[in-house]
């Protein structure tokens, strides 16, 4: 038997903090103390338990590899997916802290559920068992769901759940078909097993497409990505900050799993997959971005993208590129959760449907808010990838390891891509500087501390990570197993 | 104690943060406090450096590396932050926060007031702080990196330092112009810097993969005759780096045009510090140098040359800041020369003591300014030691360091760079020793016509007076420093060990032969130079104080020379015929033909094809579920078809 739990002690801390929450929330009713009152100790506690869990995890990063019952695996790669997690959860809850009041008086619903998404993302990169690897992404997809329509004034918000909801039903049956074709291959669901059998074949074959499928949604991938700009949109922008960088390192972390067991389909096969979808997402997600209006439909277009840069990392399928998706993700979660927190301060505070932030809201920002537009011109910057940003690296990572590898165009159509996406965000760095602030320019959510110390760590990241690039990926290297050599 | 050594770069750092974020909050005291305390920490941090070199072992060239951390790493190819801790790099990190201290406590009160006399609000006296501790943290970084990156990086921030500082009072056009100016012109050294670093990595630094000093100077043993013989081009390359930012022929014509600056900051980087930067280049690259004997007779020509026609244009200068910058544009001319002919320690020296007089100078000079509401004309001062004794002092004892004036500092290392010079060449010493004369002669014409005489202007005469202790009491550190600085370099056939300069520069120099003369050719040399010293300052006197017939005549033999001078050889003039314009009409052809034609044509039309893709792009986001679902449909239909025919 092996039931190491202290593996999962992090998860279970945070699945704890959901239940104290709601907890709290009832006897918070009972002495019937004021809304807003109830909206911070909400936001504190699950701030707590965030920042509980990601010590747990960096006190865990160094230990040996452990397991429970070859369900869960408490390896490098697991920790830094959870400080990943963890990072975009407390940015977000700082982002969350005086934004839901705007809107919702369910504050331990909210948080309820935003730490059952966390839980689920945690479970989901220890997972190597097929069913556990099920159960947690609908763990986590059940919670976003209802997450994404929590505005519930606001019809886009309903509109865009119900989508997320039976597309995501849609890929979960794509998913679960997938797990159990290999089953029939093998007669087994541990991913180890699968692995250890290597049976080649028709069944492992279309098992591993489909559950491609699958990640593919979860992903955003083209074609699968049609939910995404509408859930993007839709949602509050704290779970949409939270979910386009969160979701997806849980979901990579996943598929490089399941590549692995899946040893017998070979490197060939499988990374041109892996190259097309890279090349489609990334090009369809800037292309679109471009013509955008909203400063937040263009950020989902962007999110979009950027899930196609990292897959180039999987298709490479080196150590060096496994590295390369690992550093990105990490980069990501600062750049991307900074730039929604910034987007989200020029939201109307009644943000009726459709009316969340016109780029031209920025025109002026600098005069304005100088510090804020600072931090924006950092993120959009590192987005772009320019140098010595944390974005650039991350890209310039990505590119080395799928030259290396042989891909040389998608390198090519990678940086091409870039200069397209530099165009719409430069675009609102022209605005922010260049132009007079118009009578629409205006901090439109007056900028609280916790939301500030979010940017603020945000631009920290962004910068630190690009200068102390290097260390860094030596660090992570470590949690690393390359894909190709299987 | 050496491990901690990378405090130094913290401390200017943290200074710089803090008065960024909270500077206009913090108040005048406070962020002059914050600014200060940053740079006076950084000072006792270098302090303890020196003797913690000191105590390291002669065998190791008594130098330590400190990795900090690798900064870019691809493939083999590696840029480590590590700071390299040695003899030189302590000298110049001690001048660097020590003088950068003391001109941080005398602009905590000169700052107080902006260029028209009026109080300067916190947030701008906060941001000129951030600048200044900017610029020494770069300054330190510059200094102290182990590598040409680094050495690359900081010498592009101090080039960032000096605009934002020289147009500090930017709505002043002339202001911003300077500022511009300043850096334009040093990208064209900069220009050659980067050209030099790369030709270098692929010289000598492949092999290794780093530009790491110990590196590329171990790569040059057993390097090919090839590899060699392209050492030419690559210093010559670094020399026309170094004429930038040092301000020599053909590049100084930014540096009296940096005066715009305020006091202070010319004082620091236009004097003391960041000019200085380009001899510190050299020295520290002196294993390229020595290889090259072309380009080490270049430097040698340049300095003196530079040397001799800063001086003659400071001879009729008027505006007091200006005599001053052509004053340091040649003074780092003599620097340029030692480095030139191979004396190092020479050169290295006389940066040291230049800092302590020239920023001395600076300084007082900002004194008289504000006392005279920033008139800096001398034609309108006169008489002022009456009414500014202790700044009277001050300059004074600047000045006769600056001329040579026997047994001040300023003395002592001239004579070791005429002495270097001297052996090397008999015409490089001549030009030396006769722009000593025009030296001493500059020198006290300010001092006379400034300090002595009638006042010429009763008004500003009036409201003259001693400033604040904040300005004046700090200057007396680098009155001492003018003062006795020169007894760290006491000629070597006074005594074994008796130059002190040179035994604790030996270990990074070793190797480097230097001609010993005998006592007597340099107890000659000092005497003449000592006699040219006093005959300039007399000149001065008979012309300016006693106004005599003769010194009169003089004047007027040399009257033709008068508009040469006067309107600077009219390099300025030249550069903007020669290079400015037809640039600007080349620029206007390709702006107007290849820019907004045909490069515009092809950008636009892609940008066009693009952003119509990208509309057609979102128009398939229709909304519709149903499609949606389709177009997941169609795409694992692909993904299916394609696994199961392939695999």
């Amino acid at each position: 038997m092996n039931l190491h739990l202290a593996i999962i002690v992090p998860e279970l801390i945070i699945v704890a903090t959901a239940l104290v929450v709601m907890l709290a929330d009832l006897t918070g009713r009972a002495v019937s103390a004021p809304p807003r009152w109830r909206g911070q100790l909400m936001a504190g506690l699950t701030m707590v338990g965030l920042i509980v869990a990601a010590l747990l995890t960096l006190v865990q990063i160094g230990l040996p590899v452990q397991d429970i019952q070859n369900l869960l695996i408490g390896d490098e790669l697991s920790r830094y997916l959870n400080l990943i997690v963890l990072l975009a959860a407390i940015l977000s809850v700082l982002m969350a802290w005086d934004y839901l009041v705007h809107f919702t008086r369910m504050m331990a619903e909210f948080y309820a559920l935003f730490l059952l998404a966390v839980a689920g993302m945690m479970f989901m990169g220890k997972a190597v068992e097929l069913m556990t690897l099920f159960v947690s992404l609908e763990i986590l997809s059940v919670a976003l769901y209802v997450l994404t329509g929590f505005h519930r004034g606001q019809l886009a918000g309903g509109e865009a759940a119900l989508k997320y909801f039976l597309l995501g039903a849609f890929s979960s049956g794509f998913f679960l078909y997938g797990a159990t074709l290999l089953y029939a291959a093998t007669g087994t669901t541990y991913l180890s097993e699968i692995a250890a059998l290597a049976p080649g074949g028709f069944f492992t074959i279309a098992g591993l497409a489909l559950l491609l499928i699958g990640f593919g949604f979860k992903l955003a991938a083209v074609p699968f990505h049609m939910w995404a700009p509408d859930a993007y949109q839709g949602a509050p922008t704290p779970v949409t900050g939270f979910m386009s960088v969160a979701t997806k390192a849980a979901a990579f972390i996943a598929l490089l799993r399941v590549l692995l067991a899946t040893i017998s389909v070979p490197y060939e096969v499988w990374s041109w997959a892996i190259a097309i979808l890279a090349l489609l997402t990334m090009t369809w997600g800037n292309l679109a971005a471009l013509r955008q209006r909203s400063l937040k439909r263009m950020l989902a277009y962007s999110s979009i993208a950027h899930a196609g840069y990292i897959f180039i990392g999987v298709a490479a399928g080196s150590q060096a590129g496994m590295n390369a998706v690992l550093f990105y993700l990490f980069a990501y979660a600062f750049m991307n959760v900074g730039a929604f927190a910034v987007a989200a301060q020029l939201e109307k505070p009644e943000f009726s449907a459709a009316q969340d932030a016109d780029i031209s809201a920025t025109r002026g920002l600098f005069g304005r808010k100088p510090l804020l537009a600072v931090a924006m011109t950092l993120f959009l910057l590192s987005l772009a990838g320019m140098p010595p940003l944390a974005g650039f690296f991350g890209k310039m990572y990505l590119f080395i390891a799928a030259v290396d590898s042989g891909w040389v165009w998608l390198a090519v159509a990678g940086a091409i891509n870039s200069v397209i996406s530099a165009y719409y965000y430069l675009r609102v760095t022209v605005s922010m500087y260049m132009y007079e602030p118009s009578e629409e320019t205006f901090v439109r959510l007056p900028l609280q501390m916790p939301v500030s110390l979010a940017i603020s760590i945000a631009v920290a990241g962004t910068v630190l990570f690009g200068i102390l690039a290097s260390p860094w990926l030596t660090s992570l290297s470590r949690s690393v197993v390359a894909l190709a050599a299987r | 104690m050496l491990n901690y050594a990378w405090l130094i770069l913290f401390f200017p750092a943290a200074g710089a943060l803090i008065n960024t974020f909270w500077g206009r909050r913090l108040g005048h005291r406070n962020a002059a406090i914050f600014a200060n305390a940053a740079v006076l920490a950084s000072f006792l941090m270098a302090v303890a450096l020196f003797f913690g070199v000191r105590a390291l072992p002669e065998t190791a060239h008594r130098t330590f590396e400190l990795p900090l951390w690798d900064w870019i790493t691809i493939g083999d190819f590696r840029i480590e932050m590590a700071l390299l801790i040695d003899p030189l790099s302590t000298v110049m990190a001690l001048v660097v926060t020590g003088v950068g201290f003391i001109i941080h406590l005398y602009a905590a009160t000169y700052m107080k007031l902006d260029d028209e006399h009026q109080p300067l609000d916190a947030a701008r006296y906060a941001r000129f702080f951030v600048y200044v501790n900017f610029f020494i943290l770069m300054m330190l970084i510059l200094v102290l990196g182990n590598n040409y990156i680094a050495l690359y990086l900081g010498w592009e921030g101090v080039g960032l330092a000096s605009y934002l500082l020289i147009g500090f009072w930017f709505h002043r056009p002339s202001a911003a112009d300077a500022g511009k100016k300043a850096f334009i012109v040093n990208r064209v050294g900069d220009f050659g810097m980067g050209l030099a670093i790369m030709w270098l990595f692929f010289l000598f630094g492949k092999e290794a993969g780093s530009l790491a000093y110990h590196d590329i100077f171990a790569a040059l043993e057993g390097a090919s005759p090839a590899a060699i013989s392209a050492l030419t081009g690559v210093t010559l390359l670094l020399l026309l780096a170094a004429t930038g930012k040092s301000a020599q022929i053909p590049l100084f014509v930014w540096l009296p045009d940096a005066m715009e600056g305020p006091t202070p900051v010319s004082a620091l980087i236009h004097a003391a510090t960041m000019v200085t930067a380009g001899v510190y280049m050299i020295a520290r690259s002196h294993p390229l140098f020595q290889l090259a004997p072309g380009t080490m007779s270049a430097v040698a020509w340049i300095g003196a040359l530079t040397a001799l026609m800063a001086a003659s244009i400071a001879l009729v200068q008027t505006d007091l800041k200006r005599i001053l910058a052509y004053s340091t544009i040649s003074q780092l001319g003599y620097m340029f020369l030692a480095v030139g002919v191979g004396a190092y320690v020479a050169g290295i020296f006389h940066l040291v003591t230049h800092a302590f007089f020239k920023a001395l100078l600076f300084l007082a000079a900002g004194s008289v300014m504000h006392a005279l509401h920033g008139e800096l004309n001398i034609d309108k001062m006169g008489g002022l030691k009456d009414k500014m004794p202790l700044t009277y002092r001050q300059f004074l004892v600047g000045a006769a360091a600056l001329a040579g004036f026997p047994l001040l500092s300023g003395f002592w290392s001239k004579d070791e760079i005429l002495f270097g010079a001297f052996q090397h060449s008999k015409l490089l010493y001549l030009v030396g020793l006769f722009t000593a004369l025009l030296t001493a002669f500059y020198a006290f014409r300010a001092v006379f016509r400034a300090f002595h005489g009638r006042p010429r202007d009763e008004h500003l005469f009036d409201h003259a007076q001693e400033q604040p202790d904040g300005m004046v009491k700090p200057l007396w550190v680098l009155v001492v420093g003018s003062l006795l600085a020169g007894f760290l370099g006491l000629p070597q056939a006074f005594g074994a060990h008796i130059n002190l300069m040179e035994s604790w520069l030996e270990p990074v120099f070793e190797g480097v032969h230097v001609p010993e003369g005998s006592l007597g050719l340099v107890l000659a040399l000092f005497v003449v130079s000592a006699l040219v010293g006093l005959i300039g300052i007399y000149i001065a006197y008979a012309r300016y104080v006693q106004n005599s017939g003769w010194a009169q005549s003089l004047q007027r033999s040399f009257a033709p020379l008068q508009p040469v001078l006067e309107n600077k050889y009219w390099v300025d003039e030249i550069y903007l015929a020669v290079i400015v314009n037809p640039l600007r009409r080349l620029a206007h052809f390709f702006y107007g033909f290849g820019d907004q034609t045909i490069i515009d044509g092809i950008v636009n039309g892609v940008g066009r094809v693009t952003t119509t893709i990208g509309a057609g792009v979102a128009r398939l986001q229709s909304g519709y579920l149903s499609f949606y679902a389709l177009s997941l449909f169609i795409g694992a239909v692909a993904i299916l078809a394609y696994f199961l025919l392939v695999g």
